[in-house]
């Protein structure tokens, strides 16, 4: 009981960084939401029941253009498929035997940023990690949605320019620590950056969503690294 | 316009689906070296194909953007905090901003 607790206390004292980036964001979605027909509530309902930055942002897209349901499932689809490998990734961290509730409840908060304090967090991963995670940043995710759909523009847009960088800047923080340690680590960011590139502007290969490249570059870079530096330790760290 | 609720409930579906069925259906330990390694590589491929060269397209100009993205680099290269990195990428683009 008190492990648990004390996982709680943890996850929420990693989320608070994340917390802060998805308030910056979901600000940001939150005034583009109201722009694009939906209502403070829905906005806010919308994050508080998806919890995915890009898929957002691409779902109001096809809610304004009154797209089709089969679109719209079919872009989230896309678009959020690498929670799928994140999902993957940390069933191999918790306990074999945890309860199908935990694994529900985890389920529910699977994004990028709580993927990787998860996927970085030592040892096997509480549920009660995740939930004290899953609570401090989805509640800035919503609060956001909300100020930013209720408030509109009452921030001058030069700051709302500077808190475009947030989240990338957290993901950068998560990534070149190791990267700087392990140079397999290195290439693997080097090779998925260039990549990335190469797709965002090359012929053809740029009209490709920005949801399925992230999937095709991780399933290559990821999948040549296990092939080329298979790691020996047992544990995911 | 349709319902925006009906779009939110698929929305909210096909998400969580994708999110559930790999944490609820491997139940086993995978023993395969390969897809182990995979695993760990993923969030490095994944963070780093999100952020480059989306960073450079996220603020008002890339001259700031690329500001905010050495900022960071340089931020973590030195083992600052995740609270620390992302603000100052945003300081970084904010100072750009007012001297551009």
């Amino acid at each position: 009981m008190g492990s648990s607790r004390s996982s709680f206390m943890r996850g929420m004292k990693d989320g608070i960084p994340i917390c802060l980036g998805y308030f910056a964001v979901s600000f940001a979605f939150g005034i583009q939401a109201v722009q694009s027909g939906l209502s403070v509530f829905q906005a806010t309902l919308l994050s508080l029941t998806n919890v995915t930055s890009a898929g957002q942002f691409a779902g109001i897209g096809i809610i304004s253009a009154s797209g089709s349901l089969m679109e719209m499932a079919g872009a989230q689809f896309v678009i959020n498929l690498r929670y799928m490998l994140m999902s993957t990734a940390i069933s191999q961290k918790i306990r074999p035997n945890e309860k199908i509730l935990h694994r529900m409840g985890i389920a529910y908060g699977m994004t990028d940023e709580i993927f990787a304090i998860s996927a970085s967090h030592p040892g096997i991963l509480s549920p009660f990690y995740s939930y004290g995670a899953i609570l401090v940043s989805v509640f800035g995710w919503t609060f956001g949605t909300f100020i930013g759909a209720y408030s509109g523009e009452i921030l001058p847009q030069r700051l709302i320019s500077a808190l475009g960088v947030a989240l990338y800047g957290m993901f950068i923080a998560i990534v070149i620590p190791p990267a700087r340690d392990n140079v397999k680590v290195r290439i693997t960011v080097i090779a998925a950056m260039l990549m990335s590139m190469i797709f965002t502007y090359a012929p053809l290969l740029k009209n490709i969503s920005s949801g399925f490249r992230i999937i095709i570059v991780t399933v290559v870079i990821a999948g040549a690294a296990a092939v080329l530096f298979p790691r020996d330790e047992e544990a995911i760290a | 316009m349709r319902n925006v609720y009906i779009y939110i409930l698929v929305m909210a579906l096909v998400t969580y689906a994708i999110r559930v069925l790999p944490l609820t259906l491997i139940r086993k330990e995978i023993k395969s070296r390969t897809i182990k390694s995979f695993l760990y590589y993923v969030p490095y491929a994944t963070l780093s194909a999100m952020t480059f060269p989306a960073i450079l397209t996220a603020t008002e100009n890339i001259y700031s953007a690329a500001a905010g993205f050495v900022t960071a680099l340089i931020l973590a290269f030195c083992r600052r905090g995740l609270l620390t990195v992302a603000i100052g990428a945003c300081a970084a683009v904010y100072i750009v901003e007012l001297i551009l």
